[in-house]
């Protein structure tokens, strides 16, 4: 675009009423110089010789219009005046001419910008806004059906993708402060330079609202922490993938669900955080099933796993404050969890009775003979919350009583007792041994308020320095 | 603004972006091979000349026969020849 080095500048659309209002007065400046950009109609204003067709809103964009009528003063290509909609007195100084619009009303207000329209905005600044996007650019065919195209080109995990325009992506980007061009990490297995462009395109893919991308970007980055040994927990043949628990308020901003059927679907927010991550994982680092992904049997957790604990209503301790986080901060904290087991038990009403539920349905994670394999998180509805609370039990002391309820005398667990084979080594018999290593057992409350239920995720049974451990990062916008 | 649809690739870029064929075997012994007649004339001519080569030779060979070259293969026979052989040899002209 020809920048107007000196002189007026307008800019208006023939659907402004101000400005078919002042279409007399842009005539009496002509003889002054003046360019007038037009941005619906390049034969308005009528009478006027030369005016410019912005209707593809090029030079709208350029000069920062959101107010038709805008009047621009430019000296030697730089702007020193502007003048938004109709003010006689401003429009008089403005111009030096002393009787200028005589007659007309004193004021009246310009309309919007068609460049500042919602949805145009975006589109203008993919076009002309020397955006620091640099991922390659990929060309359907006109004929191609574009979701297709992705699912063909094996950027899907099975559901259908949004295909990632350069609009959608710009729009997603617009979601976080950081610029796009940003290493985040290296992602496994490929051990690919992530950005945070490539996260924003799979984000978009994954149906994410650009207000998701800071959680998006958060858990990408928790993946990376070397001890939560995403490589490994990618390559496993056990079941379990990335699960991601969300803490702080910007879970109720984006409008997460802590509550009904908080594990399950029907939640964008839930939805398409978790499986951006797993998009991400796919396409940037390679990380696909068959391939590296060996997984025997997998978890429909695989798709996405993603939800936010129930601090609202909870009279416990948050898991991002466990993990020494502010209670104003946002968190996701990442977890190898295998999937979700029932714990149903509508008769406990004491603490002891409902703490050695848990503890039974706990002590099966991974096999009831394996100690200290796999860590798990224990998610508790607030119908059972309320028992434990209602006699003066807080989240540690739970956890405390559930450590105990789990220490397993080794006659049980040696190979071969009970007639299983599977076990530990025949010398610990003598021992008493925990169910989850130190600091593996997490509790988290979540769910709807009706239904004395609450669930197991038991984890890779590969924990410590050995596997996985849960990771926390701080969400940043 | 033209029908073109672009796209931003989400992956780590290290595949080229146009798609590329399957990688062909070296040898097809063990294989099953498919010769798919399009019902084009003398398509089959060409198709019985390969079906001999490759019997020859030892190959397991399945024949196949869209029921006509004017439209793209019905889904029951493109699953058919998916699930019964390794390759596929199609006659296009005539």
């Amino acid at each position: 675009m020809d920048v107007i080095a000196d002189g007026l500048v307008a800019v208006v659309k023939q659907d402004c009423p101000t400005c078919v209002l002042i279409e007399p007065i842009l005539a009496q400046l002509v003889a002054g110089g003046i360019t007038v950009y037009s941005q619906d109609n390049p034969k308005f204003p009528a009478r006027m010789p030369g005016v410019r067709d912005d209707r593809e809103l090029e030079a709208s964009f350029h000069l920062e219009i959101e107010t038709v009528p805008t009047l621009l003063r430019m000296t030697g290509g730089t702007e020193v005046g502007r003048l938004v909609g109709w003010e006689q007195g401003e429009w008089r100084d403005f111009t030096g001419i002393a009787d200028l619009g005589e007659g007309l009303p004193a004021y009246r207000p310009g309309c919007g910008s068609k460049s500042v329209e919602p949805g145009i905005a975006e589109d203008l600044a993919v076009r002309f806004g020397n955006l620091p996007i640099v991922a390659r650019r990929i060309e359907v065919a006109p004929l191609e059906d574009e979701i297709e195209a992705c699912f063909e080109r094996d950027w899907s995990d099975g559901l259908p993708v949004v295909p990632p325009t350069p609009t959608r992506v710009y729009r997603m980007l617009l979601g976080t402060s950081r610029s796009p061009d940003e290493v985040i990490g290296v992602i496994p297995p490929d051990l690919a330079p992530c950005t945070v462009e490539k996260v924003a395109i799979n984000a978009v893919m994954a149906g994410c609202k650009p207000e998701y991308l800071p959680v998006v970007l958060a858990a990408v980055e928790a993946a990376l922490i070397d001890e939560f040994c995403m490589h490994g927990l990618l390559c496993t043949t056990m079941f379990a993938g990335p699960m991601v628990v969300v803490n702080g308020p910007i879970a109720a901003k984006i409008g997460m669900n802590a509550r009904e059927n908080a594990l399950g679907q029907g939640n964008r927010a839930n939805a398409t955080i978790g499986r951006a991550l797993q998009l991400v994982i796919r396409n940037v680092g390679g990380g696909k099933p068959g391939g590296i992904d060996r997984a025997c049997l997998g978890n429909p957790g695989k798709y996405t796993f993603c939800f936010a604990e129930d601090e609202a209503g909870s009279n416990w301790e948050s898991l991002g404050v466990e993990r020494g986080f502010a209670p104003d901060a946002s968190t996701v904290t990442l977890f190898a969890g295998d999937g979700v087991q029932a714990v149903a038990d509508q008769k406990s009403r004491t603490p002891d009775s409902l703490a050695r539920t848990f503890a039974a349905c706990l002590r099966v994670v991974d096999h009831p003979k394996m100690v200290m394999a796999g860590d798990a998180f224990l998610i508790v509805s607030p119908e059972h919350e309320r028992v434990f609370h209602s006699a003066g039990w807080s989240k540690a002391r739970l956890k405390e009583a559930l450590d105990e309820l789990l220490l397993i005398p080794g006659a049980e667990l040696v190979v071969g007792a009970g007639g299983i084979a599977e076990g530990i080594p025949a010398q610990l018999a003598d021992q008493t041994l925990p169910k989850f290593r130190p600091g593996g057992l997490n509790i988290v409350r979540a769910g709807g308020g009706a239904g004395m239920f609450s669930a197991v995720i038991g984890g890779w049974a590969a924990t410590g320095e050995i596997g996985s451990i849960p990771v926390t990062k701080e969400i940043t916008l | 603004m033209s029908d073109r649809i672009i796209m931003l690739d989400p992956t780590s870029e290290q595949t080229p972006a146009r798609r590329q064929l399957l990688p062909r075997p070296e040898s097809l012994t063990g294989l099953t091979v498919g010769l798919l007649d399009i019902s084009k004339p003398r398509g089959d001519v060409f198709l019985d000349q390969l079906d001999k080569l490759l019997s020859g030779k030892g190959i397991n060979v399945k024949r196949y026969a869209k029921p006509t070259f004017t439209r793209v293969a019905p889904v029951d026979l493109k699953q058919r020849i998916a699930s019964e052989v390794d390759v596929v040899v199609e006659g296009l002209a005539d």
